[in-house]
């Protein structure tokens, strides 16, 4: 994909291309941190993880049957306040 | 009261229950029908979607498989739910804002082309049979157990069911039973898990008492003592894995992407009012939906240590109820391989394939099978693990009520899930192929109409596979979210992040994916299932997780063709544009 497909989207207000520009860079970072923390953390990692415990669970085991999920929810909760918030500053909110 | 009584009394309520709702909740418009209105509230929604998500292979299963997989398991647990965080953050509110009715709408307007839309017609009517078919037979497991009647009559009654509140109903009917349908299940799982979780460590809640010490003075941690005592039984420690790491990437990948790329899961985004509402939504189903996920490795690993100490080392004379009960129905097996009338767990199949029961009963009373014993080990004891999650509030010795609420509990997760992909089979056919590709000029109560009539066929012809399951439908089921991330899911991506992907490109991407997955999963599931060793497979990727390389040759096949055709007319790019921005969706969806 060419850099001329992810930018400027014109909008009635002009602002469109900042607005989706501060998406895109919003998505690679969260993608990131959703990468890490499952295939990261719950699968290339996680043999020297399990070296560490917490409570009953060896490190590696916790966040792939428990970690990754509780990362996950606060993922996509932090992106809807987020976009609100960039939404807002842009005047494009719904 | 009896545990039999109980359970009719429990699964007939929530029938009623179901039904009520579809009579108050009627759909009047094809607005209705296919999405609600539009204006579902999200938290709502994100609760309906949960009840959708969460099939019987999620309350039934998933748990059992966990328990004999261990941290092989941890695929389904991460893959079934990062699937929301890709949904939530790349199509689901860009969809919302796009306003229209089904996915197949979306690819044909974006790719200003019928051919593309009719090829996401067909993805979706594969990907949604094949799942349906699963659950109606999860239908027909749970009525055979737990109602006596036979699994035909059992899948017959979840069809009238079915039937009743999706053909009235629409999407608006099965938007509110299934907030009713995920009610009755989160608490039918989560109550037998409190208990079992404070029986073996005293601390009631499972996910923190995953991580406890058993409660039998040993001091040990519930995983080390599962790893010990599954290592003194010769199999390898249940927080170790037998799969390659590579395929345990490709699995949680391809289920992760193919649970995005879900018709009936992207459809429930059609339903909230706004692009924004879109997005909390997913977060709600994601908790809601989490709330099963994080409990379900908590009951794996107890009814592992709990099948284990009841039944290894038990006389079969003196087998629980729960024991002959299930080998009664077909679902576990004994064979005494050393003639000491001890029943004995360890590494391997007890015997070759599925039981195949013979007449007459043994020594002991135990039935007796035609299958071949395998004496290079020592385990006599088959069981199926779909009956783990059904079987544990018995194992643990819960009162009947809670083996009744798993009943119902286990009827509500398949049959929301079911209604589900009903109406998104319906969809298809009266919207995508009725109304925009051979009959433009239909009215909006012939439509209405094609649709409850095409629902009804969907229903017939899913019951049809649940009652006469062919061998390759239980097989594939699981390669639906393979096939998903193969085909729609590169389409809907490119469709949202790029302006210059053409009608040309996505077509053939679509067509690669899907062929090449559904090929490869053909070969070693149905062609040539001998060969279906690791030694054979592409990169050592199995069928379950080569719907990850299905995904980059579709990418990479639709970029390639892109560059050799024309571009994409002007209107596209103004509408990626306008999709992009969350103003005005109100606009839309007034539609």
């Amino acid at each position: 994909m060419s850099d001329e497909n992810l930018g400027s989207p014109p909008s009635e207000n002009g602002h469109g291309e900042a607005y989706w520009k501060e998406n895109i860079r919003l998505l690679v970072s969260l993608m990131a941190i959703w990468f890490i923390v499952s295939f990261g953390c719950g699968i290339l990692f996680r043999d020297f993880l399990d070296q560490f415990m917490i409570g009953g669970f060896p490190l590696g085991f916790w966040f792939a049957q428990q970690g990754s999920i509780y990362v996950f929810i606060l993922l996509v909760f932090y992106y809807a306040w987020k976009m609100k918030r960039i939404e807002r500053h842009y005047d494009l909110d719904d | 009261m009896s545990t039999q009584t109980l359970i009719y009394i429990f699964v007939a309520v929530s029938f009623a229950l179901y039904i009520g709702i579809a009579i108050w909740t009627r759909a009047g418009s094809t607005k209705e029908f296919y999405v609600a209105g539009g204006g579902v509230h999200p938290v709502v929604n994100g609760m309906a979607t949960a009840a959708d998500w969460m099939s019987a292979a999620s309350f039934i299963s998933m748990a059992g498989l966990i328990a004999f997989m261990g941290y092989d398991g941890s695929v389904y647990l991460m893959g079934w739910t990062g699937g929301y965080v890709v949904l939530a953050l790349l199509l689901a509110p860009y969809l919302r804002k796009f306003g229209q009715f089904t996915v197949p709408d979306f690819i044909g307007t974006r790719y200003y082309s019928k051919v593309a839309r009719t090829v996401a017609v067909i993805c979706l009517i594969f990907i949604s049979f094949t799942y349906i078919a699963g659950q109606m037979r999860g239908v027909g497991i749970v009525f055979s157990r737990f109602l006596d009647v036979s699994v035909e009559l059992g899948v017959i009654i979840g069809m009238c069911i079915v039937f009743f509140y999706a053909v009235l109903g629409g999407m608006k009917g099965i938007t509110y039973t299934q907030v009713a349908q995920y009610c009755v299940l989160i608490f039918a799982y989560m109550v037998p898990a409190f208990f079992i979780s404070m029986l073996i460590t005293g601390n009631p809640i499972p996910q923190l008492g995953l991580g406890s010490t058993v409660n039998d003075g040993s001091g040990m941690y519930v995983l080390e003592k599962l790893d010990s005592s599954l290592q003194e039984m010769g199999f390898g420690p249940y927080t170790d894995g037998s799969k390659s790491m590579i395929d345990v990437f490709c699995i949680t990948a391809a289920l992760m992407i193919g649970t995005a790329g879900l018709p009936h899961v992207i459809v429930r985004f059609f339903t909230v009012p706004k692009a924004s509402d879109a997005r909390k939504s997913a977060g709600w189903a994601l908790i809601f939906i989490a709330l099963l996920y994080t409990t379900a490795p908590a009951v794996a690993a107890f009814s592992r240590i709990n099948f284990n100490a009841t039944v290894d080392g038990t006389a079969y004379a003196e087998a629980p109820g729960w024991f002959t009960n299930w080998e009664k129905n077909n679902l576990i097996a004994w064979v005494d391989k050393n003639d000491d009338g001890v029943m004995e767990i360890a590494k391997g199949d007890a015997f070759k394939g599925a039981p195949d029961y013979a007449e007459g009963t043994g020594a002991e009373g135990q039935r007796l099978l035609n299958n071949e014993v395998l004496t290079d080990n020592a385990n006599e004891v088959y069981v199926d693990k779909d009956i783990m999650v059904l079987a544990n509030p018995e194992i643990a010795n819960l009162p009947g009520w809670v083996i009744a609420l798993v009943a119902a509990g286990g009827l509500a997760a398949a049959l929301s899930t079911a209604a589900g992909l009903l109406l998104v089979i319906s969809t298809a056919v009266s919207h995508d192929l009725l109304k925009s590709t051979f009959k433009p000029d239909i009215s909006e109560k012939g439509e209405l109409l094609a649709a409850r009539v095409a629902a009804t066929c969907a229903i017939v012809v899913a019951g049809f596979l649940g009652i006469y399951p062919p061998g390759w439908v239980a097989q594939v089921v699981a390669f639906a979210f393979g096939l998903a991330a193969a085909s729609l899911f590169p389409a809907i991506f490119m469709g949202i992040f790029t302006k210059a992907m053409n009608k040309e490109g996505a077509i053939a991407g679509m067509v690669t994916g899907l062929v090449f997955t559904f090929s490869y999963i053909a070969y070693f599931k149905l062609m040539n299932p001998d060969a279906n060793v690791a030694e054979n497979w592409l990169f050592g990727i199995s069928p379950e997780g080569i719907g990850v390389i299905g995904m980059l040759l579709n990418f990479a096949v639709a970029i390639v063709v892109m560059k050799m055709t024309s571009k994409p007319p002007v209107e596209v790019a103004r509408l990626v544009d306008s999709i992009r921005v969350p103003r005005g969706a109100a606009g839309a969806h007034a539609h």
